[in-house]
């Protein structure tokens, strides 16, 4: 039951990015090309999945906790700082110049594409590259903040 | 090129993508970050951690399959770039959100559907890199 649930979530995360159009990077560079090609689609994905969530959010954390866990597992850290900016802009980057984010190609990754591959694979690289460099920065001071939590 | 303007559509699959946010939520108490799925993938904290996320995982990829047995036609992906912009992008993309802590889904839906601070600066300046790229590529290096 548990299984089957966690496996339908994914299911109905799959077929909200392959309706909505976030697979398709052709879609998603046109969204910030607004001096060119540009279509508005996007907005009404980021509209409709904010609705659903900000609404569903709370009606969720009206209960005391989660099914199948003991609390609710929420990121705490309210810090701006130089990674979260500095990585987000980076992001950014490799978002325009590819036009896949994650959440978009891993679902994408079902329609065995060989693009969709590529770029998922490049992607777990960039994380491993990162993920080294934190080790690296960490044991050289090793004050600093230990695993930032992931959201 | 010119892609279709879908408003129903879009709206249609951003609030099933909301409602997997829910249920992700509901069930297990957990943010629905593609960025955190995959680094929990590829590290674990116990195997009962690897379980649940590879199950969603499957679940996810399966939305092509399931797009094509509701419409009778495959999903639109058109990808306009070579390899080459692939694997850099991958590449960026992939430090981005590792120091970022997040991407569209972690932090664009579930981020700000609850109003995080963090989140509320990561969105708007990923929104604008990715803008500003784009620019660049298509009509500054006529790509």
């Amino acid at each position: 039951m548990k299984h089957l649930a966690t496996f339908l979530t994914g299911a109905v995360f799959g077929l909200g990015i392959a309706i909505s159009g976030m697979a398709n990077p052709a879609k998603v560079v046109n969204f910030f090309d607004v001096a060119g090609a540009w279509d508005p689609s996007l907005a009404f994905v980021m509209g409709g999945a904010l609705i659903v969530t900000a609404i569903g959010y709370r009606l969720v954390w009206r209960r005391t906790r989660p099914v199948w866990a003991p609390t609710f597992d929420l990121p705490q850290s309210r810090r701006i700082d130089l990674p979260l900016v500095g990585g987000s802009a980076l992001f950014g980057v490799g978002w325009g110049i590819a036009g896949f984010c994650p959440g978009g190609a891993l679902p994408a990754l079902g329609t065995l594409e060989p693009a969709v591959l590529l770029f998922t694979l490049a992607l777990i690289g960039g994380m491993l590259i990162a993920r080294a460099l934190m080790l690296v920065a960490a044991r050289r001071a090793p004050a600093a903040e230990p695993n930032r939590s992931l959201t | 090129m010119e892609t279709a303007f879908t408003p129903v559509a879009s709206t249609l699959g951003g609030a099933l993508i909301g409602l997997a946010a829910v249920m992700l939520m509901a069930l297990r108490g957990r943010i629905f970050g593609a960025t955190g799925l995959v680094a929990g993938l590829l590290r674990p904290a116990s195997r009962g951690d690897f379980a649940w996320r590879a199950l969603l995982l499957a679940g996810m990829v399966t939305g092509p399959l399931v797009y094509r047995l509701l419409f009778g036609t495959p999903m639109e992906l058109t990808v306009p770039v070579g390899p080459l912009a692939l694997v850099l992008g991958g590449l960026l993309v992939g430090i981005g959100v590792t120091y970022g802590s997040g991407c569209t889904s972690g932090h664009g839906v579930c981020g700000l559907a609850r109003l995080s601070p963090r989140s509320l600066v990561a969105v708007p300046v990923f929104m604008a890199s990715t803008a500003a790229t784009v620019f660049v590529v298509r009509h500054v290096l006529g790509a």
